[in-house]
């Protein structure tokens, strides 16, 4: 991944696309020289502007000053860290309370009969599943999951970074080296199951799309699932 | 292709852009008093840099309307969030100027908005053009600065940074515009910016 040092001056020009700023930022977080080289630059690329400077109409001035009157700066970032790190944990430590609430509930109407399974749950202990599981880093970790007995693939997402505002993450299966739509989600924690028939798929991708999907994926996945890696 | 170039010769600047470290530190500590909620600072502040901010978001969106509108979301933004300014790991005026590039080019971007530029540019294909004051009035040592570092870049490195920075382009059409491999439109790109920095003496 050495290559990704070079996108640091498109990424300082904003000349990325959404995806690439993702994975830049995240490799941002991780590289001291990118992080003073991206800094260097956006300090030259302010300096272009001056070339540039053109007076702005008065009324502008105006509607910032007016604007501003009616917004409140947000306070400054405290122990950001230590936030961060325990958000997720209260999350997860909420959803297996509430899933152990559920479970308990619910034992009473399911007795000794064998349970009927989700969609989901169905694929997931299926015999024959297998998995591919992709570490997003930062934003997260996904992890598909297929029948091909059950001709079905899952996916389930963990702490997944949700999409920009306006967009939606986009399910595709590979079919014949063709992107077929397999339905949208959110980010977060979830499990889905994708439409279409996964067991003559190659592959399962994740993009991020304009808000209600596209026909064919506009950019490159965000991650692709290789069903012949998958354990 | 060549306002690059466009920074006047000759007239230094009575007060147009401030240049210097002290008015850089002025900058900063503006941001600062904004982050407290001094209206007066940001009203300061923003005389100080609304030239460059506009200046930049029109030559980005092309259309006046729009470039106001870039610039009041970018203004607003960074009185909201200028507590998130920290002078320690760069300038005011990097900062600001960031959020409004990031603005104009998301802006630019979206399909909505690329579809008036395209007829906007076919109506108004005219770069636009300076008022010979106010060149007079940015010709300022930083700007000279600008110039002749300009000049020391290549031709294709200057056209990929131009293509990028003010067409707003991802490098992955400047190199389909250019017909370049993608490869070599993102080092044109670094390596134009680099020794811009390097020949502006950019600290970082």
């Amino acid at each position: 991944m050495s290559d990704i040092h070079k996108l640091s001056g498109a990424y300082a020009l904003d000349a990325v696309d959404d995806l690439e700023r993702a994975a830049f930022e995240r490799h941002l977080t991780e590289c001291e020289d990118c992080r003073t080289e991206v800094a260097s630059l956006r300090e030259t690329t302010a300096m272009l502007a001056e070339s540039v400077a053109v007076p702005a109409p008065p009324s502008l001035r105006a509607a910032v000053l007016t604007g501003i009157t009616q917004v409140r700066p947000l306070p400054p970032i405290v122990a950001p860290h230590r936030r961060a790190a325990w958000f997720p944990l209260l999350v997860a430590a909420s959803i297996v309370a509430v899933l152990g609430l559920a479970a308990a509930v619910w034992q009473p109407w399911t007795p000794s009969e064998t349970p009927s399974l989700t969609a989901a749950e169905q694929v997931l202990r299926a015999p024959d599943a297998q998995s591919v599981s992709i570490d997003l880093g930062k934003d997260g970790r996904a992890t598909v999951t297929r029948s091909k007995s059950l001709h079905k693939a899952v996916i389930r997402t963990e702490d997944m970074t949700p999409a920009p505002s306006g967009r939606t993450y986009q399910l595709w299966l590979q079919q014949r080296g063709e992107m077929i739509s397999a339905g949208l989600m959110q980010g977060g924690d979830q499990e889905i199951v994708l439409d279409g028939d996964a067991a003559t798929a190659s592959a399962a991708g994740v993009t991020v799309e304009p808000a209600g999907g596209s026909e064919s994926p506009n950019l490159p996945p965000v991650a692709l699932f290789d069903f012949s890696q998958a354990t | 292709m060549d306002h690059l170039k466009s920074v006047p010769d000759g007239v230094p600047s009575t007060g147009g852009t401030p240049s210097g470290g002290d008015a850089a530190a002025r900058l900063a500590t503006l941001m600062q008093r904004s982050s407290l909620g001094d209206e007066g600072a940001f009203a300061e502040l923003y005389d100080a840099t609304s030239a460059r901010a506009y200046g930049l978001a029109l030559r980005v969106v092309r259309n006046p309307a729009h470039a106001e509108e870039v610039v009041q979301e970018a203004y607003l933004d960074a009185w909201r969030t200028s507590s998130r300014f920290e002078p320690a790991r760069g300038s005011a005026i990097g900062w600001l100027l960031t959020i409004v590039h990031r603005k104009a080019v998301d802006r630019v971007r979206s399909a909505e908005a690329a579809t008036a530029r395209d007829a906007t540019y076919h109506r108004e294909s005219q770069p636009v053009e300076h008022d010979s004051t106010l060149e007079a009035a940015h010709a300022s040592l930083e700007a000279q600065r600008v110039r002749s570092a300009v000049a020391g870049l290549t031709e294709v490195q200057r056209e990929a940074v131009e293509l990028a920075f003010f067409g707003g382009y991802t490098h992955t059409q400047v190199a389909t515009m250019l017909d370049v491999p993608v490869g070599t439109a993102k080092t044109r790109i670094r390596d134009g910016l680099i020794r811009l920095r390097d020949a502006m003496g950019v600290g970082s």
